[in-house]
């Protein structure tokens, strides 16, 4: 969690001083509940495929700090390799695939992935997640996608980040039931609602659905009522959230929540937070350091092919 | 004063909400935010229910949109890019292409298409659609490239009966400024010669034709006079203009930002070869983007699209012949 905000809030200043081009998207206020996932995922086991504001997610997952800035900062050396850009990014073998933009789609992405591992005889105890906002529910990609899932009773968990707001557009304007999670009774799947705010709420909730899709019990749904704490992007100020919203206990920091909860517990003081946020600092000054330092694509060498097997353009 | 592209789009919108009750606008983030290129501001306020924030559910949109029009209303539906617009191909073609041809009952509808690359914005907010559209019968496709244009297509293509593609070039948002709104009155369906020449002719539509008058303005130092014709819309495409300039020139270079396998360019080559082979003095050429996805770094972007200096190139090629 602190990695990925400490690295996020790097990628802005980077995009705002003009050395990152197109955009940057940002997971502030949503690290509890994208970490959670990523922590309750098995690293070369499992899959993932990661949304928007999903870099906490990447982080605890393992993903490699250079993929993320070597993708925002457009170096050839990044698994994108300077054709895609931003959060565009992934591994598909290592069980990461690379998101495209259009929302929902990746539901049923990741639920082929399963298929293969079931019909290659793979699948016992392993899980395949992805998250989603709550403006992407609105999708039929999402609803195909996760009625599909159910109908192949597959160990899939769909997380959604319900933070009030898709791009501008509230809540109200996108569905109509009081809580996304009565749709998990429709598709008949499982369920769970977490507080996205709380760090160990939602790391109990999420670890209850992964445990049940990992022991065979189908596609859960994991719910989280949150507050995204950035614009929809670094270029949006997200002037349309009310400032009663933002006061309220959605609105609240679950990094700061987070820490609290850690050192209430006794598994770390406050010196130890501090020094984590030192080392963070440092190891995102040198993953940045080395992407910036690294050559953009050449166009020249390009092979502008866009199939596998030469000849089929 | 000079007037944006986007503030053409804007008074379009404005003038045909208020002189026409019909119609309405259906797009997501298009109320109170005014859409995401701002391209809707401020007509909550004055509009009211006929400006509705839509759920992000493009297929469902065309759809409503659809049933919207066979009940009387004039609906405009902003994507808000075109490369999502993907998602409701089937609503596109197959319910609002089909309608009128089956029923005898047209559906006037617009869909809003922010189209076309800038630099860093990638293979999924990059993309060109009239090509696939014009393929499909039943849709007309408009491809503005000024100002002016941008305001009175729009105009025409709300109030014509029939659904439109309206392609607008992202690029040209901010970027193409003009002293007046109000153009040279050319109806949507015909071509406009954009500058005169007599060695060459340049046939484009949409960001290309800039790109192309800049390519134009260089050869000029050296003597050529490349004509550029501006199709303004892809479906109707106006062969006569484009016949009667290759006519003068002798040479054709049928350019555009789409992927280069088919679509605009390719059609363009076929008809005036077949309708006015004894026109040609060389083969005609075309240029396109590249075969592969839309690259995100901005320097495979412009190597990837057509450039003023790969349209120049080109060009000597076809002088050369
Ligand atoms: C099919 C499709 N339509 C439109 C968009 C444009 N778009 C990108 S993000 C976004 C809002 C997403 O909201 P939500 O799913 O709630 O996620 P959040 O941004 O709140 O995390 C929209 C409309 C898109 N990416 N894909």
């Amino acid at each position: 969690m602190l990695t990925a905000r400490t690295l996020e809030n790097k990628l802005s200043s980077l995009y705002k001083g003009g050395k990152i081009v197109g955009g940057v998207y940002l997971g502030t206020g949503q690290e509890a509940l994208s970490a959670s996932l990523g922590a309750s995922l098995i690293k070369g086991r499992d899959c993932f495929s990661p949304l928007i504001r999903d870099q906490a997610g990447r982080t605890a997952f393992g993903e490699d700090m250079l993929d993320a800035t070597r993708t925002h900062l457009g170096s050839a050396r990044g698994p994108m390799r300077g054709r895609d850009g931003n959060i565009h990014r992934g591994r598909p073998h290592q069980g990461m695939p690379a998101m495209i933009s259009h929302l929902g789609t990746a539901v049923s992405v990741i639920s082929g992935m399963l298929i293969a591992k079931r019909m290659k005889g793979e699948l016992d105890g392993i899980v395949g997640a992805t998250s989603i906002g709550d403006g992407a529910t609105s999708t039929g990609s999402f609803h195909e996608g996760l009625n599909m899932a159910a109908v192949e009773n597959l160990p899939l968990v769909v997380v959604i980040a319900d933070n009030q707001f898709a791009y501008s557009t509230p809540r109200n304007r996108q569905f109509a039931c009081e809580s996304l999670l009565e749709r998990a009774v429709g598709y008949g799947v499982g369920g769970v609602e977490v507080d996205g705010t709380d760090l160990k709420a939602t790391l109990a909730g999420m670890q209850q659905a992964v445990t049940s899709a990992r022991q065979g019990f189908g596609p859960q749904l994991v719910v989280a009522r949150l507050l995204r704490l950035c614009g929809h992007g670094e270029h949006d100020d997200a002037s349309y959230v009310p400032q009663e919203l933002r006061d309220s206990l959605m609105g609240r920091d679950c990094l700061e929540v987070g820490a609290s909860q850690i050192i209430e517990d006794g598994l770390a003081t406050a010196e130890d937070i501090e020094i984590w946020r030192k080392e963070a600092v440092e190891e995102v000054q040198e993953a940045v350091a080395t992407a910036q330092r690294e050559r953009g694509p050449d166009p020249y060498e390009e092979d502008w092919r866009a199939t596998s097997v030469e000849g089929m353009q | 004063m000079s007037v944006t592209y986007i503030d053409a789009i804007h008074q379009a919108q404005l003038e045909l909400l208020r002189e026409d009750k019909t119609v309405f606008l259906y797009g997501q983030d298009i109320g109170d935010f005014g859409g995401a290129f701002k391209a809707t501001k401020g007509f909550k306020e004055e509009f009211g229910p006929r400006v509705l924030d839509a759920p992000i559910s493009e297929d469902a949109m065309i759809g409503m949109a659809v049933g919207a029009a066979i009940n009387g209303m004039r609906p405009i539906v902003e994507m808000q890019f075109a490369d999502f617009s993907s998602v409701a191909f089937n609503q596109l073609v197959n319910q609002a292409g089909t309608h009128y041809y089956r029923t005898g009952i047209p559906i006037p509808i617009t869909v809003r298409m922010p189209c076309g690359g800038t630099p860093g914005s990638g293979p999924f907010h990059s993309q060109m659609v009239e090509s696939i559209y014009a393929h499909y019968p039943g849709l007309v496709v408009v491809t503005p490239a000024t100002v002016s244009d941008a305001y009175q297509l729009l105009k025409e293509s709300v109030q014509l009966d029939d659904p439109v593609i309206f392609c607008e070039h992202k690029f040209l948002y901010r970027w193409l400024k003009s002293a007046s709104i109000k153009g040279d009155g050319l109806p949507l369906g015909k071509a406009r010669l954009t500058r005169a020449g007599k060695h060459a002719t340049v046939v484009t539509y949409s960001a290309m034709v800039h790109e192309a008058v800049r390519a134009a303005d260089r050869l000029a130092e050296e003597g050529w006079e490349i004509e550029v014709v501006d199709l303004r819309s892809v479906k109707p495409l106006d062969i006569d203009t484009v016949l009667a300039s290759v006519a003068r020139t002798g040479r054709l270079l049928a350019l555009g930002e789409g992927f280069p396998w088919g679509g605009v360019t390719a059609e363009v080559v076929s008809r005036v070869v077949a309708e006015g082979f004894h026109l040609l003095d060389a083969p005609p050429l075309r240029l396109n983007a590249k075969d592969t996805p839309i690259p995100y770094h901005p320097d495979l972007w412009a190597a990837h699209r057509p450039t003023p200096e790969s349209i120049v190139e080109k060009l000597r090629e076809l002088l050369n012949l």
